[in-house]
């Protein structure tokens, strides 16, 4: 029984996670020497940086996510997203900075699927910070050889005559899916619409989800 | 698919800052669509100013990539490729 080792187990019954104290890495060092240097030199100022940081974790997947529930309802939108997605993001309202983007549209034919393979290039103006698995060297070097092997590790199994493709993000552009809207959400408002993209979806080692049974 | 522009990634491995994945070098695949000019990363990379150059959206089917390796030949990898890294090509032979 789990329960009964109290010594070495947390109350929830899992072993105790050893603390993640260890010297600050040579790289840590250099951005807390950097950044200490141009306050120091007043090239800018902590208040700056903090809304910095703050700006960036405010943008989370719920700003994709309601790129994608417009473009499922409003058809004049899904065409100018698929011709210049940069535009018609920043028409609607999305701060999305010198960022360029590509909206790739899943099908019952085509699924889409988002790597990048030389650093882990993301269009956090409209999902956030990625998750640290789209920076694994795994994820990176693998999505392009076995596509459909990650997917099955992600829960998507693809019929063979669903085409896949994936879009190496390696130079300018930014890339968000367009999921598949789910069956049986004809008469859902956009709100509703909108609890169903996940960010994986949007990645494409998801799929929307369905609605809730 | 006659309609394609086919263009063969250039088998380079030069030294430096190169955006043009070492996997693509020396394949064939067709213009998916042309976006652009970007100023050109292999010079910006070194405080130059960059070239401004056509970026190629290509899409390469998996077998090309792959060959026998692929899971599922026609399935496809675009990747975004600066110009000066592509020459012309014809449509790779079937597997």
């Amino acid at each position: 029984m789990p329960h009964d080792h109290h010594d070495h187990l947390s109350p929830s019954g899992h072993p105790y996670r050893p603390d993640d104290d260890h010297p600050l890495t040579y790289w840590q060092q250099m951005e807390i020497a950097v950044r200490e240097l141009l306050i120091e030199k007043g090239v800018t100022t902590a208040q700056a940086i903090n809304a910095q940081i703050d700006a960036m974790d405010a943008r989370t997947p719920a700003n994709g996510a309601a790129v994608v529930a417009r473009a499922w309802t409003d058809n004049a939108f899904r065409a100018a997203l698929l011709d210049d997605a940069s535009t018609a993001t920043r028409e609607m309202g999305f701060d999305i900075g010198p960022m360029r983007l590509i909206a790739l549209e899943n099908t019952a034919d085509v699924h889409n699927i988002v790597v990048c393979t030389l650093c882990s290039c993301y269009p956090r103006n409209l999902l956030g910070l990625p998750p640290d698995w789209y920076k694994s060297r795994a994820y990176r070097s693998r999505t392009v050889k076995e596509p459909r092997k990650i997917l099955a590790e992600f829960g998507v199994t693809l019929p063979e005559n669903t085409t896949v493709r994936v879009h190496d993000s390696t130079a300018d552009m930014r890339y968000i899916v367009i999921p598949h809207r789910p069956a049986g959400t004809d008469d859902w408002t956009t709100d509703a619409l909108c609890a169903l993209v996940t960010r994986d979806s949007m990645i494409g080692t998801g799929l929307a989800k369905l609605p809730s049974a | 698919m006659t309609d394609r522009t086919y263009m063969r990634v250039r088998h380079d491995m030069p030294p430096g800052h190169v955006r043009t994945p070492a996997y693509l070098r020396g394949k064939i695949g067709w213009v998916e669509r042309t976006l652009g000019p970007f100023p050109n990363p292999e010079q910006l990379a070194y405080r130059q100013a960059g070239q401004p150059l056509p970026l190629m959206r290509l899409r390469f089917t998996m077998a090309e990539v792959w060959g026998d390796a692929a899971d599922i030949p026609q399935d496809t990898i675009d990747a975004e490729i600066y110009s000066h890294w592509l020459e012309p090509a014809d449509a790779p032979h079937a597997p």
